[in-house]
Parts: C-alpha cells; sequence; structure tokens
C-alpha cells in the first residue's frame, strides 16, 4: 500500500532504502527477545511462567553438548522427513492414478474429499492399538496426515496442464511416458509443490504430537518429559529448538521450489519476495 | 440422491468390507470391532449424554479460539498491509512463528493457564492466527491499485477506503486462510486434549482406549472425524455466498 505513495526513487536511493528496511526488521526481532528476557528478569511473571531467554539458551547449550539435542533432533526429523516422503511419492503417485484412469477416480474421490478435512490426528489411538507405540505407528499416522494435500494438488494439478501442450507433443510422436515425463509432471510441478510445501509442517506438527503423545526420544517426547517433571526451562528451550528445525524445513522447501522452478513464470515474476 | 449415492458408494463399500472382516474375525475384535458394534456404542453414548457433554465444551473451546484467532488475525495481517511501520515490527515474528509446528505450544499453554479451557483456548487462538493473518495480508497487498486510486479520487479517506475496498478485495484469500485455521483448529483441539484434559473429545477417546471399550472409542473417533468434516463442508457453502459477488 505505502508503495503508491513513493515516487520512483533512483537505484541507489532504492538499495539504501530497502537496507533499511531489512534493518529495521533485524531490530523487531531484537526487540522481542530482549522483551522476552527483560519481562522475565522483571519478576512480574515467575521463572516457572516465563524462564528467562538466557536460561533457556543456557539450557539448549547444556543439550547441545551432551548430545541430546542432536540425538532428539535426528529422531524428530527422520520419522518426519521419512513420513514425508512417502506421502509426497504415494501421495503424487496416487493422484496421477486418480487423473488416468476412471475406475481409480472412483474409488478415491470420495475417500479423499471426506478425508481431507478430517481431522486424522483423533485416529492416532486407534493407529496405536494397531501398530504400537513406537516409530512405525508415528510415521504411519504422518503419512495418513499429510498425504491428502499431495493427492488433491496432484489431481488439480493435472487437471490444470493445459490442452494445447499436450496436443502439441503427442502431434511431434511423444510416446505415453515421454508425454507424462516431460509435458505432464513437469507442467504440474508448481502446484504439485505448493501441495508439498502444505504437507511438510502437517508432517513436523504431526511428528510432534504422536512424540508427545506416545513419549521416548525426539523433540515433542523431550518437551513432554521436560513438562511432567514441571520443568519450564525446559519446555521454552524445546520450542525454540521446534521453532529452527520447523524454520529450517520451511526455507529449504522454499529454496528446493525456487530450484525446480527457475525455468517457470513464478521465478521469473517475483524476483525475490 | 441416487447420484451421490453412486459417488459415495466407496465409502458405503469400505464400511461393508469392515463390517465383514470384524465379522468373520479375520482381524481380532479388540483391534477392530465390528461396525455396528460401534453405532450401537455411539447410540448409548448419546443416550446417557457422555458424547453430547463433552463434545459441547469441545466445541466451546474450539469455537472460541478460532473466533479470536479470526478477528486478531484478519487485524493484524490488514494492518501489515496498510501500515509499513506494522509490516517491519510483525512481518519478522510472522515469518519466524509460522513455520513454528503449532503443537509444540500445548505444553507453554499449559504452563500458562492449567489444564482446563483456557489452555486450550489459548493454544487454538495461538495456533490459528497465522494462517489468518497471512491470508489477509496477501489479500489486502494485491488489492488493485485502480481501485484504491478511483475511491481515493473519489474523496474516501483512508479508514472509508480500507472497509469499501481493501478488506472486500482481501476476502477471497483472508477467507481461504480461515479455512485452514479451521482444519487447525480440530488438529490441535484433539491433540491437546488427547495430551491433557479432564473433559471433551479428545479425553473421551483417551478414557475409553485406556479403558478397552474400544466400540465406544471408535465411536468417538468417527464422530470427531465427521464433525471436522461437516465444519469444512458448512464453511465452504458459507464462503460460496460470501463471494456471490465476485461471480
Amino acid at each position: 500500500m505505502a508503495a503508491i505513495d513513493q515516487a520512483p526513487a533512483p537505484p541507489a536511493l532504492r538499495i539504501l532504502r530497502s537496507t533499511l528496511w531489512a534493518g529495521a526488521r533485524l531490530v523487531s526481532i531484537a526487540l522481542l527477545l530482549t522483551a522476552w528476557e527483560l519481562v522475565a528478569r522483571s519478576g512480574i511473571v515467575t521463572p516457572f511462567q516465563l524462564p528467562a531467554l538466557s536460561a533457556v539458551l543456557e539450557r539448549i547449550w547444556n543439550d547441545a553438548a551432551s548430545g541430546d539435542l542432536a540425538i532428539n533432533t535426528s529422531v524428530t526429523l527422520y520419522r518426519a522427513m521419512v513420513g514425508f516422503f512417502i506421502a509426497a511419492v504415494g501421495g503424487v503417485v496416487l493422484g496421477m492414478a486418480m487423473s488416468r484412469s476412471a475406475a481409480a477416480r472412483w474409488f478415491f474421490d470420495p475417500i479423499i474429499s471426506v478425508g481431507f478435512p478430517m481431522p486424522k490426528i483423533a485416529f492416532l489411538p486407534v493407529v496405536i492399538l494397531w501398530l504400537g507405540v513406537f516409530d512405525i505407528s508415528k510415521i504411519t499416522m504422518i503419512v495418513f496426515d499429510a498425504i491428502f494435500p499431495v493427492v488433491a494438488a496432484t489431481v488439480i494439478a493435472i487437471q490444470g496442464v493445459e490442452r494445447e501442450l499436450i496436443w502439441s507433443a503427442r502431434n511431434m510422436g511423444a510416446g505415453q511416458r515421454e508425454l507424462l515425463w516431460q509435458i505432464v509432471l513437469p507442467a504440474a510441478l508448481p502446484t504439485i509443490m505448493t501441495g508439498l510445501q502444505v504437507a511438510l509442517p502437517l508432517s513436523l506438527i504431526v511428528a510432534v504430537v504422536t512424540e508427545m503423545l506416545m513419549g521416548g526420544y525426539g523433540l515433542g517426547g523431550a518437551m513432554m518429559t521436560a513438562s511432567r517433571f514441571a520443568n519450564s526451562t525446559g519446555v521454552f528451550a524445546g520450542i525454540v529448538e521446534i521453532a529452527v528445525v520447523g524454520y529450517a524445513l520451511v526455507k529449504a522447501m522454499a529454496l528446493i521450489r525456487r530450484r525446480l522452478l527457475i525455468w517457470h513464470q513464478e521465478s521469473q515474476n517475483f524476483p525475490s519476495p | 440422491m441416487k447420484q451421490s449415492l453412486l459417488r459415495y458408494l466407496p465409502l458405503l463399500l469400505l464400511a461393508a468390507i469392515w463390517e465383514l472382516v470384524a465379522r468373520l474375525e479375520l482381524v481380532s475384535s479388540t483391534a477392530l470391532p465390528p461396525l455396528s458394534d460401534v453405532i450401537a456404542a455411539w447410540i448409548d453414548m448419546i443416550k446417557d449424554g457422555e458424547l453430547t457433554s463433552n463434545g459441547a465444551s469441545s466445541l466451546y473451546r474450539a469455537g472460541a479460539g478460532l473466533a479470536l484467532s479470526v478477528i486478531v488475525g484478519t487485524a493484524l495481517g490488514i494492518g501489515m498491509a496498510w501500515w509499513k511501520p506494522v509490516n517491519v515490527l510483525l512481518a519478522p515474528m510472522v515469518e519466524i512463528f509460522y513455520p513454528l509446528p503449532k503443537s509444540a505450544l500445548i505444553p507453554v499453554t499449559v504452563i500458562w493457564l492449567g489444564f482446563g479451557d483456557g489452555s486450550k483456548i489459548l493454544l487454538i487462538f495461538l495456533g490459528c492466527m497465522l494462517p489468518v493473518t497471512v491470508g489477509a495480508f496477501n489479500g489486502a497487498r494485491s488489492s488493485e491499485q485502480v481501485l484504491v486510486w478511483s475511491a481515493r479520487s473519489m474523496g474516501a479517506n483512508r479508514l472509508r477506503m480500507l472497509w469499501d475496498v481493501v478488506l472486500p478485495s482481501a476476502m477471497p484469500e483472508l477467507l481461504n486462510g480461515i479455512r485452514t485455521a479451521l482444519a487447525l483448529s480440530f488438529i490441535l483441539l484433539v491433540s491437546s486434549e488427547l495430551i491433557v484434559a479432564q473433559k471433551g473429545f479428545g479425553y473421551l477417546i483417551g478414557f475409553l482406549g485406556a479403558n478397552g471399550t474400544y466400540d465406544a472409542m471408535y465411536a468417538v473417533v468417527f464422530t470427531v472425524a465427521f464433525l471436522g468434516f461437516a465444519a469444512d463442508r458448512v464453511y465452504q457453502m458459507f464462503v460460496q455466498r460470501m463471494l456471490l459477488w465476485r461471480q
């Protein structure tokens, strides 16, 4: 909105201005962290309600030094990523099957459209009942949650591929396999990526919840243990650790998207937000 | 009617297979009680009020949290699109907290507000606010410059413009963000109630599971799943009516 008030500025001035705004953004984060430390030390809240940032950082440092942090992070990441990859591959395959075969569409379409908006997490006790409390049930739960956005996005993406592209490729003698790999999948990729970008944070959410409920190793399990012992520094350390992991995953996914879609209009029209 | 029956035939098929597999004892009946037993358990729980009283407290939590998140989230998102200083202050925080797996907040809200309604409402509010904020921000930011200019040239002041031009053009993306928030609110509700609660759907599921009354547990699980699905469908109908003016 504010952009319309500004006359177009010369390049040097524009760079200066954007650096200033970027600096202001860092200040905002610094303000948040300082406010945390100050409020925690001021005595308005008890250390149980809000441990000081410095105490939380110290705790994270200790976790890192003892190796717990590395174990918990890798266990959580392992579960989330395995679940995510199974959901990604399975979702794309299922989505493609649904757009190619009428029988597959007839069978799966109502299941997807009913299952997508359901809170799948409610099925967790059922999955525990069937598969126990170990990795397999956690990963199953992640796949179960993350696959729906991928399937839905793939179906929409393939429907949206321009007919002309397919016709002309066929006209030039492309076989079914070439058509799929060289025309349909690349053209559908942006929308499929959007589905994957929904599925990835979902995988992490479900990984953390299942760990909280079943205990054991993992960032969510560690947080729950800290919470049981009323160790609020541990709980807040867990939040910071999980936030960092989530941020890194989402950023990495955005980077992969930009890399994969470098040929696509979206990368050319919007250099960077 | 006949068409929708044909459309949802696969679901009926699955239900029939479930009943058959359970009745023939192909899997142990504790792991998968027959569908008819589950339905009977559901009717019993409706009759003695167990399901309705727990459901009412769950829906109250989800509704209150979601309503708060929609109000605050919309205000923040439009503020961020409309005033640069607000944007500079809030955008980095949104960027940091948006990818945070919201379930990580469950123990923190318990530390702050205890085991009752308050902690669940706070959790749902915090968890659902950011999708709404981002939706409102993207929508308001992309409102057409031509509309803004013409409104201004016709002498609309800033507040008037916010209400008459920016908010309506932000509507589609805002409503989409709220849909994400709606789905998220059910996830957060059930997971927080499964972990710590004294009433509610999640509590009931955990309690029945621990007791080994699996047919009743299945009944509650499917009730929650159905409510989530129904809420989404009703919301979509509402959105269609809201956006009628856009053709």
